[in-house]
């Protein structure tokens, strides 16, 4: 069975250093790499009638931006590098729409980012590796 | 952009127009206001409100209308408001949202938009005025008319959904203008006239409402709320009235015309937490006088069937707890359709039973709280004076909890203005259905609609309530006659749906899977 090894992208310093140790394994490994974005998003919000008219409109544009201006570069560039790569946009709670994506696309290893958050607001708020962690069933790699 | 900047400029307009009143304020603008717009008020109710003698008692024909409607609905879906209630709730939990749509809109989003139009004043101030006019007898009928009102909401939500127009950039327009006009074309060519006049009437009247109940309604109670807080009669801001209005219309003008979604979207975080202190604080009450709790109940009972000296006797006391459910949950008036249709889903009938929860939540739950607050705290007293809405609720509150008229003023103010965008938009949708869309179209529609936020300040209690009530209260005319025409479409809508749901023919996605 091939690898196949999901790594999670935003716009952010570490999301680049786990990307580039996800690709070095993949390179090593000939897995394949599972580009992925989630935007953060919750099914349970509350919202103006006005924001919830717009809201499909609104879906497609950040779909679209995410793809283009995030996803859509690494994954030509990895392409470009010789790797079998495909880009995943999503809507969801960070953690969980990761597992989810993994779960979907039969990923052996999940790789993000140390978002570096302080230790306060990780307790308040959890943060999306340790979420990882805790209800992921492949290992999960977190890239300082 | 160009949008943004004609904002700017409106704002700007607006503040031209409603400069001057200051000015004019030493003249008693509060009165001259009251005195223009009285005699047009009474007018209009006296007519939405003709009534007709019931052993001795006037009954206003519209509560039977809606009432009726609501009973009818009830047993023509086979009490659809039990049966499908636990199914709503896996609904609005995601059990059935596919994990790909993610970032639509979803059931619970359309419930909490929905909700936050109807939660309000309603529920404060509404519950006060019917218990004091009725009795604790009136909470019954209130309990009765929220859980008939559910099966009202289920068959207006279901057709807004599926009458709704879908423009090819993914916007949604929704509500009884579509329906009403689309449905009853599609029913027979014959009824094509006849749906366009009833579309036309609900546009009109919704007009009307959101400049009456979901607009003066709300400045002039939460306004009352913050004076009687700073002082009563002595407060400074006692005959600035105008004043409270230019502010609040400001707020709104920035949202309405400004497209500042900031303010509404702050507001509408904060103002499910004040439903859920205003809840929780009924409750904690409830408790700390538990050992009144069955007294209360025997009231409850005991004056829906006998009302010792309440007006009109029991018909009195039913007729003034039908009223201010009605008031307050707003089903079969066809408001909430207009929201609840925004919701992604390709089978209608989902959101009808979605929407089964908003009179649940506001009439069964919240209005029943407040009501058990005021009765148990022995705030209910009849010779109090009916048109302190407010003023009766947080009495009962602060007798319990002294500093909670603080609390409440804040909520008030709140639900207030998230009553007032919600309003605003089903205004606007009806306005732009029967004017069309364009810059200068909406421009009038909200300009007037802060006008009458000012307005509504500054009028006394009774003329306002009148009038809101009138035009909230016709909607249901239009809204009710269509919906009959329109029963055999839901009927076989819900039956195709329950019978692949009973034979578990739909997809459940689970728990796990909605969040990702």
């Amino acid at each position: 069975m091939s690898k196949v090894l999901l790594v999670g992208v935003d716009c952010s310093e570490c999301s680049v250093r786990a990307l580039r140790y996800a690709s070095d394994r993949a390179e090593v490994s000939k897995a394949q790499l599972i580009v992925t974005h989630v935007i953060d998003w919750s099914p349970y919000s509350f919202n103006t009638p006005q924001e919830n008219e717009d809201r499909h409109k609104r879906r497609e544009i950040e779909l679209d931006r995410a793809h283009k201006e995030i996803v859509d570069p690494i994954v030509s560039e990895l392409r470009a590098n010789g790797l079998f790569a495909r880009g995943v946009v999503r809507h969801g709670h960070p953690a969980e729409t990761l597992n989810a994506v993994g779960d979907e696309f039969g990923a052996t290893n999940i790789i993000i980012g140390k978002t570096g958050s302080s230790r306060i607001k990780t307790q308040l708020f959890g943060s999306v590796a340790n979420t990882l962690i805790q209800i992921s069933e492949v290992p999960v790699t977190v890239v300082p | 952009m160009l949008r943004r900047m004609m904002g700017h400029k409106l704002i700007l307009a607006i503040s031209l127009i409603l400069m001057p009143w200051p000015l004019l304020a030493d003249d008693g603008i509060d009165t001259r206001i009251n005195d223009a717009i009285r005699p047009a008020a009474d007018v209009v109710s006296g007519f939405i409100f003709s009534s007709f003698p019931v052993a001795g008692v006037q009954v206003p024909f519209v509560l039977v209308w809606l009432i009726f409607a609501a009973t009818f609905f009830t047993f023509y879906f086979r009490f659809i408001n039990f049966r499908a209630f636990k199914h709503g709730f896996e609904l609005v939990r995601g059990d059935y949202s596919d994990p790909l749509a993610a970032g639509e809109v979803t059931h619970f989003q359309a419930l909490a938009t929905a909700l936050s139009g109807t939660v309000g004043l309603g529920n404060i101030a509404g519950v006060a005025v019917a218990v004091s006019l009725g009795g604790p007898g009136a909470t019954f009928w209130m309990i009765l008319a929220g859980l008939l009102g559910m099966s009202s909401k289920f068959v207006e939500c279901t057709l807004g959904v599926k009458y709704r127009n879908e423009y090819t950039d993914g916007t949604i327009s929704g509500g009884p203008m579509y329906y009403l006009s689309k449905g009853l074309a599609e029913r027979s060519g014959k009824l094509k006239g006849l749906g366009k006049v009833l579309a036309v009437m609900f546009a009109v009247f919704c007009i009307g409402g959101s400049f009456g109940g979901g607009n003066m309604f709300q400045a002039n109670q939460s306004f009352m709320q913050l004076v009687s807080v700073t002082g009563g009669e002595s407060s400074w801001l006692a005959d600035k009235g105008w004043l409270f209005g230019l502010v609040v219309a400001s707020l709104v003008g920035l949202v309405v015309i400004g497209g500042i979604q900031g303010i509404a979207r702050v507001t509408s975080k904060i103002v499910p937490l004040m439903a859920v202190i205003y809840v929780t604080a009924g409750i904690a009450i409830i408790f700390m006088n538990l050992s009144a709790v069955p007294a209360a109940f025997s009231a409850i009972l005991a004056g829906a069937f006998t009302a010792k000296g309440i007006s009109g006797g029991v018909i009195g006391v039913l007729i003034q707890g039908f009223k201010r459910a009605a008031f307050s949950n707003e089903a079969g008036i066809g408001s909430a359709a207009i929201a609840h249709s925004a919701v992604r889903t390709n089978k209608p009938v989902t959101e009808g039973f979605v929407a089964l929860y908003e009179p649940f939540i506001d009439t069964v739950v919240v209005c029943t709280i407040t009501a058990l607050v005021i009765i148990i705290t022995g705030t209910w007293n009849p010779s109090v004076d009916p048109s302190q809405g407010v003023a009766l609720t947080s009495a009962a509150f602060e007798s319990a909890i002294s500093w909670f008229p603080w609390v409440l003023t804040v909520a008030v103010v709140l639900f207030a203005f998230s009553t007032m965008i919600s309003w605003s938009y089903y205004g606007l949708k009806a306005w732009t259905y029967l004017f069309g869309e364009s810059l200068v179209t909406d421009a009038v529609y909200k300009l007037l609609f802060l006008f009458f936020i000012v307005v509504g300040s500054s009028m006394q209690l009774g003329s306002v309530i009148d009038f809101s009530d009138a035009m909230i209260f016709a909607m249901a005319f239009p809204n009710v006659i269509g919906i009959y025409f329109l029963l055999p479409v839901v009927k076989k809508e819900l039956d195709d749906y329950w019978k692949d749901y009973k034979a578990g023919n739909l997809k459940k996605f689970g728990k796990a899977a909605i969040r990702s």
